[in-house]
């Protein structure tokens, strides 16, 4: 548990995983450059003036925009499937999805990959402080939630309320619409630069000028009048405010309770025993909001250990360990199938239009039809290579054949099973009817 | 019997101690049928819904305007009332309807959302809550809707469940246009429930496989007759017979969208993308009443519903950005139609929202609150609980 708790940053993937990621070119360039070359590509498709050439340089400039987010979620993918830090992979999902932003919002779709690489991982497991700053400071935030557009006597509140609703505090902890407009002045000017000038600024503004990467806060927009949030004054500095913001908000106790209550929720299921989750707040303040050490207090809890097994698994836990049952350690070649096969289940990467992120609760993913397709969705992995074989550009599958029936199910998982669930497998009559009723059979839903 | 009305006999049985114990749950007659349609993306309803009568409507948009009716001219707008055409793109599939009273249009309906944002308005809409307060995004208006009727067979037509059927009572939903033979066949599908059977998720398991052939036995034999080669239509129009098959049969509360109805550039006039756009749907509603037949019909409303309009003005590329007042269409056996209702105002700089697009006289909520109000006879705190804190408005339509 302690690795799982610490991974150090270099455990590698197996090679051919590795080699596939090296070879994406969103795991080759910074974003910046991504981003400001798709939008000099969008600029120069929308000043052409024939109308049909505007509208295939415009298709060719989507379909760039389409690769990028599908680079970022191979990469995504094939890590959730070989990485020897299944936590920190597992949590990289749940914060992408706290932090949520969705592809498809003006020039995401270039951003999701590196939002998901630079401001997310890397402090999967570490300070949720610094967690929440590398996302504001993430131009795929301040576009997705119009912060980009914020600014002194134009105030957009979308961003301050969702970091107050959905990322700290919590909805109904106690804030007003008050403190949303407070927060909203205090987060002036923080926004997004695509060009390399800066702005022309007065001498006393020089030295509050910040810049790094796309990220910009420009001091010409922002309000440095007082502003009170949470009852706390705080005088116009700059973007001092928000830092001192964000550390009001990540220390009140309704963050680490909102957090903990949807951490044990990720991990136990619905209905998280109060006990726990309060044992994770905790643990959170003590040790002033440090990831791990609130997960700790979640997996060393009795409570936990009688939750295995029996948390429905969310599209993106199902896809991912169908895939690795049926193929161990055979590196698949193309993940596409796999997004394909989440999107049908409604549960896309990167897809989820809505600030709240997808649904912890599992009542979504259980419906009769989502049911229905992840059973046909069973019976495609159970069934043939399906796709996953395929290397980028080639016509068809190399060999691979799915077998669930591994030393892996002989070993621990066959003795699990309920009687009913053995009959059914007993009347399979091939091996691919084998793995596709195995997949999905009650005990293969839960995790 | 079909199918419907026997589950409904079965359901009515069941709610029986309910409307006993003095609850009041109202029971729509099993035949009644409810479609929304979605067209996500904000249509220009100022080109499709279209004021003719208004010379501003001429000087605003130069390149993009409908003529005005001319008997001799096919591209000219065809004649709704003295102020108001449709786009000529509709003239042999909805235009009908316009002649038998069967189609009504509420233009000026939309939000007070004016984030003018396709995500925001969509949510807003779908949520149909308050625009004050903070919003519950496990609540969609037709799942509340949903919860205050016994005997209705929800379903979404879409590839996600959408945010509109999401809430405590959950509808399925099946995407129509990749339905196929089910890979899973009749004796594996036998074999899965006898896993689950006696388990939590055992009668989802079993509606799943049942919602699955069920759908796929009303569409076989259509797909049969497209595997030998017969012209099969695409798309909306596709998606839209099935539909119409479904909710003759199987399913009378039902949600679908159709997407690409943002047309910032070369939109196109009496022919173009939008006009295109147009005629696929219009066949498609056609398509819809058709394979419905007469008698479903005549116990089914379609409401088409969108985020917001868009700028009254053309802009520069042809095309139309994004507004704020839409149109609404109402159309089905019972519609009190032929006619252009609601509440409306001479077209002119001053009098549109932000002197930038249409402003909004009646409220989505109110509107569809009306609207089902009457369908099912809910009284006013049923409604209440489907449309919180908005006076439903009766334009008369049902």
């Amino acid at each position: 548990m302690d690795h799982q708790l610490h991974p150090s940053s270099t455990d590698p993937l197996p090679e051919t995983a590795e080699a596939e990621i090296r070879a994406l070119p969103v795991a080759q360039e910074p974003l910046a450059a991504i981003v400001v070359r798709m939008d000099a590509q969008n600029k120069a498709a929308s000043q052409l003036t024939d109308p049909d050439q505007k509208k295939v340089a415009q298709q060719t400039y989507q379909q760039a925009m389409n690769d990028l987010a599908h680079q970022a979620a191979a990469r995504s993918l094939l890590r959730d499937l070989y990485s020897p830090d299944q936590l920190q992979e597992q949590l990289t999902w749940f914060w992408f999805n706290h932090f949520n932003v969705h592809q498809y919002k003006r020039d995401i779709r270039a951003m999701v990959g590196d939002y998901e690489d630079q401001a997310i991982r890397p402090h999967a497991l570490g300070r949720f402080r610094d967690l929440l700053e590398a996302t504001l400071r993430h131009p795929a935030m301040l576009r997705y939630l119009d912060n980009d557009q914020n600014a002194a006597g134009h105030i957009n509140e979308n961003y301050a309320r969702e970091l107050m609703e959905l990322h700290t505090i919590g909805v109904g902890s106690g804030y007003s619409q008050k403190d949303v407009q407070e927060l909203a002045r205090i987060l002036t000017g923080v926004g997004v630069n695509l060009s390399p000038n800066r702005p022309a600024l007065k001498p006393a503004f020089q030295a509050l000028y910040l810049r790094e990467g796309l990220f910009e806060f420009n001091p010409n927009r922002h309000d440095f009048g007082e502003k009170t949030l949470l009852g706390h004054r705080i005088k116009g500095s700059g973007f001092a405010e928000v830092e001192q913001a964000l550390d009001i908000l990540a220390r009140e106790p309704a963050t680490g309770h909102h957090i903990s209550l949807q951490l044990a929720t990720y991990f136990m299921g619905d209905d998280p025993p109060a006990a726990v989750v309060d044992r994770m707040a905790t643990a959170f303040r003590r040790s002033n909001g440090d990831i791990a050490t609130t997960l700790r207090a979640l997996f060393s809890s009795r409570e936990f250990d009688a939750s295995l097994g029996k948390t429905f698994k969310d599209p993106v836990h199902y896809v991912v360990s169908a895939v690795r049952t049926a193929y161990g350690d055979q590196v698949v070649l193309n993940t596409q199938p796999m997004q394909n096969w989440l999107n049908r289940l409604g549960e896309g990467l990167y897809n989820h239009e809505t600030p709240d992120g997808y649904p912890m609760a599992s009542a979504p993913w259980s419906g009769p039809g989502e049911l229905a397709v992840r059973f046909e969705i069973a019976r495609q992995i159970g069934s043939g290579p399906a796709g996953l074989f395929r290397p980028p550009g080639a016509a068809s599958d190399q060999p691979a054949y799915p077998q669930a029936q591994n030393a892996l199910y002989y070993g621990a998982i066959d003795a699990t099973l309920s009687p009913a669930t053995r009959t059914a497998l007993g009347k399979a009559i091939s091996p691919q009817e084998w793995n596709t009723l195995f997949f999905s059979s009650p005990e293969f839903m839960r995790r | 019997m079909s199918p419907l009305q026997r589950r409904d006999l079965l359901k009515l049985a069941a709610v029986a101690p309910m409307l006993l114990a003095g609850k009041a749950w109202a029971v729509p007659s099993a035949s009644t049928r409810l479609l929304i349609v979605f067209l996500r993306g904000a249509y220009d309803a100022a080109n499709v819904v279209i004021p003719t009568g208004s010379d501003f409507y001429y000087q605003a948009r130069p390149t993009l305007h409908i003529a005005r009716p001319d008997p001799a001219d096919p591209h000219a707008a065809l004649p709704l009332d003295s102020d108001w055409s449709l786009h000529p793109a509709l003239k042999d599939s909805l235009y009908p309807l316009w002649a038998r009273g069967q189609i009504a249009f509420v233009p000026f309906v939309g939000t007070d959302d004016l984030s003018r944002s396709h995500f925001e308005t969509q949510d807003t809409i779908e949520l149909g809550q308050p625009l004050q307060g903070s919003r519950n995004y496990g609540s969609g208006f037709m799942s509340r809707l949903y919860e205050q009727l016994a005997g209705a067979h929800p379903i979404a037509f879409t590839d996600q469940l959408p945010l509109i059927f999401r809430g405590g009572r959950a509808a399925p939903n099946i995407a129509l246009n990749s339905v196929g033979k089910p890979g899973i066949d009749s004796r594996e599908a036998g074999l899965i429930q006898a896993m689950y059977a006696g388990q939590p998720l055992a009668a989802s398991v079993n509606e799943g496989f049942q919602v699955r052939d069920q759908v796929y036995r009303e569409l076989a034999t259509e797909m049969t007759a497209a595997n030998r080669g017969a012209t099969s239509p695409k798309g909306f129009e596709l998606a839209a017979r099935r539909i119409g098959r479904l909710m003759r049969s199987d399913y009378n509360l039902a949600f679908v969208d159709v997407g690409g109805w943002d047309t910032h550039v070369n939109q196109g006039g009496a022919t173009g993308y939008l006009a295109d756009r147009l005629g696929e749907l219009g066949r498609g509603l056609a398509a819809l009443s058709e394979e419905l037949g007469p008698e479903a019909w005549n116990d089914t409303t379609i409401v088409v519903i969108s985020e917001f309009g868009r700028t009254f003005r053309e802009n520069g590329d042809r095309g139309t950005d994004h507004g704020h007042g839409s149109a609404y269409w109402v159309l089905g056996g019972q519609v009190r139609g032929g006619r252009v209702a609601g509440e409306q105002v001479r077209l002119a700089a001053e009098t549109l929202n932000q002197n930038r697009d249409y402003p909004v006289l009646t409220d989505y909520r109110a509107l569809i609150g009306g609207l089902t109000q009457r369908l099912y006879s809910f009284s006013p705190p049923q409604i209440a609980r489907v449309f919180p804190s908005v006076q439903p408005k009766d334009l008369g339509l049902l």
